[in-house]
C-alpha cells in the first residue's frame, strides 16, 4: 500500500494548479453567461452545478498561496452566479432580453465608468505620490457644478471643462497645503475637503440659479462616433450611437498615465518620492513641490470626471449629485492595486455593474439596489485579504518632515 | 498634577476650538458677503434661529415661545451629533479613525424602525428599551467588523468603514424601497418603513409632542457622555484604549492585547452610532424612507464634532450643541427668510462645518497663532502624558498622524 501510494505524493499534481484554476474561472464565467442572452438556457439548473463545481475547484486552488487570487476569483465568480442564474430563470423571457440589449449595456456601463475613471486616476496619482486623497468624491463635486458653471458663463463646453478641472485643482491645492504645509491628518483633510465640497457647489448653486435649477440649453460636452468603431460587432451598436468625448479621452488617459508611472523619469521619481520620501529627497528629488503638483493634478482629474457627469452626462446640476462615486473610485484605486490599468478593469467592473443594477430596476428595483452595493462588497474583500493584498505606496498618510 | 496646570490645560482645550470655530464663521463670513448680502444680520438672523435666545431673560411674548420652539429644535439635533461625535472621538483614541458613523448609525436605524414597528401591544418601556438595545447591537456588530478586519486582517479601517458606510446605505434602500422586505404595508409604492408605534417613542419632556417637542433622547446622549468619560478615564479597558493609543508598541509590550482593543473598542464606537440612530428615530418621524437614508449626514458630522471637541466628552457635547444649533438656525423653519435665504444658510452650514474640520486638521492655531508646540490629540490624549517621564512626552508630541502610522495599508 505505502509503496504504491509514495509516489503520487511525491510527483507534482497532474494537472498544474494554475490551470484547474483557470478551469474553474471559465467554468465559472459559463455558468454566468448561459441563462443570459443570447443563449438564454431557461432553467438555473446548469449554471448552479458549474457555479458549484466551480467554486469548488476554486477553494482547493486558495489552498495554494501562490495561486490565491486565481481560486478567490473562481470562487467568487461561481458563487455570484448562482443567485444571479436563479433571478434570470424566474423572470420572464422578455424581461432578461430587455435588461441584457447588450448593446444598451455596454454603452450605459460605459457612461457609469467614465467618471470613475477619472477620479481613480486621479486618486493614483495623488496616493503613488504619498498623499491620501479621501476627498476625490468632494473633488469631483466641484467639477460637477463649476463645469455647469463655466458652459454656461463662457457657452463652450471646452471652457466648461477647463473651469471645472480648475475649481477642483482649488480644492486639491487647499488639500495640499493642510497636508503639505501645515501637515494635516491627511484622511481629516479629505472629510473636510468633501463637506466643504458640498457646501460650496451648494451654496453657489443657490446663489447663482436659484430654485429654478440649471438652465436646460447648455453647450454639453457632445458625443462622437469614431468611423471605424462602428463596424465591429457586439460593442459597435453601442459606441455607433456617439459615444462622449471625455469617455474616449478618460480610456486614452489610462495608458498614458500607465506609461508615464512605470516608463518615464518623472514617474518613477513620483513613485519613489511616494515609497521613500527620505531617500528620494536625499537623491535631490523635490518631495514637497511634487506632491503639491500631484495632489494637484489629482483633484483636476477628478474634477473633469465631475464635469462628465453634469455637463456631459446629464445636462444639469443637482446638490450632491455625484452621490458617492468619488468613493467608489477610491475603490477602484485600492481594487486595482495603485495601477491605471488594474483600476480600469476595476472601474470597468463598478461601472457595468452600475449599469445592470440601473437596467434590473426595469423588472426588480430591489435587486437593481442591492446590485448598487456590489462595488463595495467586491471592495471590503479585496481589502480584506481574501483576492491578494493590496498594498499601498509605503508613504502614503504620513506627513513629510525636511529633516 | 497641581489644579492650576490642570485649569491651564483645560483652557487652552477650548481656547483652540473657540478660535477654530471663530476662524470659520469669519471665512462663512466672507462667502456670504461675496455673493452680496451681510454677513452681520445673517449670523444675527441665524443665531435668533437657534432659540439660544430663549436663554436671555429679558426676551419675552411671542419672541420667547417661538425662541423655546427654536432651542428645542436645537437639543434635538444635538442630540445624535452628541452621540456619532462620541462614536467618532471614542475610535480617535485608540488610534483608529471610525469613519464608519454613518454606516453605523445607518443600521442601527434600520433595527431601531424594525424593532419598534413589529410589536403592536408591547409594555412601553420595554419597547423602547428593546429598539435601543437592538439598534446599539446592530451598531456594534457592524462598527465591530471593521476593527476585527484592522486587528486580525490588518485592513486599514478608514478604508473598510467607508466601504461598511456605502453597504449599510444601500442595502438600507433596499430594504425600505417599494417592494422591499421591510417597506410599509400600509403605504405601498411609497419608499418609507412601517411606522413605529407609540408605544416605542420616546416621551417628550419639553414642548409639544404634536409639534416636535423634545424628547427624551438628550437624556441618553447625555448619559453616554457620561458613560464616555467614565469608561475612559475611570476603567481598566478605558486605560488599556488609552495607553493603545499613545504607542501600541508599548502597550503591547505591557501585556494588552491590541487585537482586542480595537475589536472592543469598534464596538462600543458602534453602540454610541447605534444608539445616535435610535435616539433619532424613536424620538421624531418614527419612520425611515430611502430619502432619509440618502441625506443623512449625522454620523459625517460626527467626524467634526468629534475633532472639534478634541475627543474629550465634555467637548463633543459643546461642539454637538453649536452644530446642533447651527443646523436649527439656518433651517428653513427657524431662519428669518427676509434676512437670509434658509437653503443658502444651510449650505453655509455645511461650509462652515467643512472649514471647521479642515482647520482642526492640523495644528495651525496651535502652532501658528498660539506658538505652542505642535500637539493634537489624534488618539494621543493629553492626559496619556501624565505620569510620563518629562521629556518622553514632548519628544513624542509633534507627530499628529500616529493613529495612521501603523502596518496596514490605506
Amino acid at each position: 500500500m505505502t509503496v504504491t501510494a509514495t509516489p503520487s505524493t511525491v510527483r507534482s499534481p497532474a494537472i498544474p494548479i494554475q490551470r484547474i484554476g483557470l478551469g474553474a474561472t471559465v467554468l465559472a464565467g459559463i455558468a454566468w453567461i448561459l441563462t443570459l442572452p443570447p443563449i438564454m438556457v431557461r432553467t438555473a439548473v446548469p449554471s448552479i452545478v458549474l457555479g458549484i463545481v466551480a467554486a469548488a475547484l476554486g477553494t482547493a486552488v486558495l489552498r495554494d498561496p501562490k495561486h490565491r487570487r486565481l481560486g478567490g476569483l473562481a470562487v467568487g465568480l461561481g458563487l455570484i452566479a448562482i443567485p444571479l442564474a436563479l433571478a434570470m430563470a424566474n423572470q420572464s423571457a422578455a424581461n432578461v432580453r430587455e435588461v441584457f440589449t447588450w448593446s444598451a449595456v455596454i454603452a450605459s456601463g460605459l457612461t457609469f465608468t467614465t467618471p470613475l475613471i477619472f477620479g481613480a486616476l486621479g486618486g493614483i496619482i495623488s496616493e503613488r505620490s504619498g498623499v491620501v486623497n479621501i476627498g476625490l468624491e468632494g473633488m469631483m463635486l466641484m467639477g460637477c457644478y463649476f463645469g455647469i458653471f463655466g458652459a454656461d458663463v463662457c457657452h463652450s463646453w471646452l471652457l466648461g471643462i477647463v473651469i471645472g478641472a480648475a475649481a477642483g485643482g482649488l480644492l486639491g491645492l487647499v488639500h495640499a497645503y493642510f497636508s503639505l504645509h501645515l501637515r494635516a491628518n491627511q484622511v481629516v483633510s479629505g472629510t473636510a475637503i468633501n463637506l466643504l465640497a458640498v457646501g460650496l457647489t451648494g451654496y453657489f448653486f443657490i446663489a447663482q440659479y436659484g430654485d429654478n435649477g440649471t438652465p436646460g440649453t447648455l453647450p454639453q460636452v457632445p458625443n462622437v462616433s469614431v468611423p471605424l468603431l462602428n463596424h465591429i460587432a457586439f460593442v459597435g451598436p453601442a459606441i455607433g450611437a456617439g459615444t462622449n468625448v471625455l469617455t474616449w479621452v478618460g480610456l486614452l488617459l489610462v495608458p498614458v498615465v500607465w506609461w508615464f508611472l512605470f516608463r518615464t523619469r518623472a514617474g518613477l521619481r513620483l513613485r519613489a518620492i511616494g515609497e521613500q520620501p527620505l531617500a528620494a529627497s536625499t537623491v535631490g528629488l523635490k518631495v514637497i513641490a511634487t506632491r503639491y503638483v500631484a495632489v494637484t493634478v489629482s483633484g483636476m482629474l477628478a474634477a473633469v470626471g465631475g464635469v462628465y457627469l453634469s455637463d456631459g452626462f446629464d445636462g444639469s446640476f443637482n446638490f450632491d449629485m455625484t452621490d458617492g462615486r468619488g468613493f467608489i473610485a477610491l475603490a477602484a484605486v485600492i481594487f486595482g492595486k495603485w495601477n491605471p490599468v488594474g483600476a480600469l478593469g476595476a472601474t470597468i467592473l463598478f461601472g457595468f455593474s452600475s449599469a445592470l443594477a440601473y437596467r434590473l430596476q426595469t423588472f426588480s428595483q430591489t435587486l437593481g439596489t442591492l446590485f448598487q452595493a456590489l462595488p463595495y462588497v467586491l471592495t471590503l474583500i479585496a481589502v480584506a485579504g481574501l483576492i491578494g493584498r493590496s498594498r499601498a505606496p509605503a508613504a502614503a498618510g504620513i506627513p513629510y518632515v525636511k529633516e | 498634577m497641581s489644579s492650576p496646570g490642570r485649569l491651564r490645560r483645560a483652557g487652552r482645550g477650548a481656547l483652540i476650538p473657540l478660535i477654530t470655530v471663530v476662524l470659520a464663521f469669519i471665512a462663512g463670513g466672507l462667502v456670504v458677503l461675496f455673493t452680496g448680502h451681510d454677513p452681520f444680520r445673517t449670523y444675527g438672523a441665524i443665531f435668533d434661529g437657534t432659540g439660544l435666545n430663549y436663554l436671555f431673560p429679558w426676551v419675552g411674548g411671542n419672541t420667547r415661545t417661538i425662541a423655546g420652539f427654536d432651542l428645542q429644535q436645537t437639543l434635538l439635533n444635538a442630540a445624535p451629533l452628541i452621540l456619532t461625535g462620541l462614536s467618532v472621538a471614542f475610535a480617535f483614541r485608540v488610534g483608529l479613525f471610525n469613519i464608519g458613523s454613518q454606516g453605523q448609525y445607518t443600521v442601527g436605524a434600520v433595527m431601531a424602525v424594525w424593532i419598534g414597528s413589529i410589536f403592536p401591544n408591547m409594555e412601553p418601556v420595554l419597547h423602547i428599551v428593546l429598539a435601543i438595545a437592538a439598534a446599539a447591537v446592530m451598531g456594534a456588530v457592524w462598527a465591530a467588523v471593521a476593527g476585527w478586519l484592522r486587528a486580525v486582517v490588518g485592513t486599514h479601517e478608514v478604508i473598510s468603514t467607508i466601504m461598511l458606510n456605502w453597504i449599510a446605505i444601500w442595502v438600507a434602500n433596499y430594504l425600505f424601497q417599494a417592494g422591499g422586505p421591510l417597506q410599509s404595508r400600509s403605504q405601498a409604492g411609497n419608499p418609507v418603513s412601517n411606522t413605529i408605534v407609540s408605544n416605542a417613542h420616546l416621551p417628550v419632556i419639553w414642548g409639544n409632542p404634536l409639534l416636535q417637542g423634545l424628547d427624551a433622547g438628550i437624556f441618553i446622549s447625555l448619559a453616554a457622555a457620561v458613560a464616555f468619560w467614565a469608561l475612559m478615564n475611570r476603567s481598566t479597558l478605558g486605560y488599556e484604549i488609552r495607553a493603545v493609543g499613545h504607542s501600541p508598541d508599548a502597550a503591547r509590550a505591557a501585556g494588552i492585547s491590541i487585537a482586542r482593543s480595537y475589536v472592543t473598542t469598534m464596538a462600543i464606537c458602534g453602540v454610541f452610532a447605534g444608539l445616535a440612530a435610535a435616539v433619532d428615530v424613536l424620538g421624531w418621524e418614527f419612520q425611515l424612507s430611502t430619502g432619509d437614508i440618502a441625506t443623512s449626514q449625522v454620523g459625517f458630522l460626527g467626524i467634526a464634532v468629534a475633532l472639534l471637541g478634541r475627543n474629550t466628552a465634555i467637548g463633543t457635547v459643546f461642539a454637538a450643541l453649536l452644530f446642533g444649533a447651527l443646523e436649527t438656525g439656518t433651517s428653513v423653519r427657524a431662519l428669518n427668510s427676509n434676512v437670509f435665504n434658509p437653503e443658502l444658510a444651510s449650505q453655509l452650514t455645511l461650509i462652515i462645518e467643512g472649514l471647521v474640520v479642515l482647520l482642526v486638521s492640523t495644528d495651525l492655531i496651535a502652532v501658528r497663532l498660539l506658538g505652542l508646540p505642535a500637539k493634537l490629540g489624534w488618539g494621543r490624549p493629553e492626559q496619556t502624558t501624565e505620569g510620563q517621564p518629562p521629556g518622553a512626552a514632548d519628544e513624542a508630541a509633534p507627530d499628529p498622524t500616529e493613529a495612521l502610522r501603523p502596518e496596514p495599508s490605506l
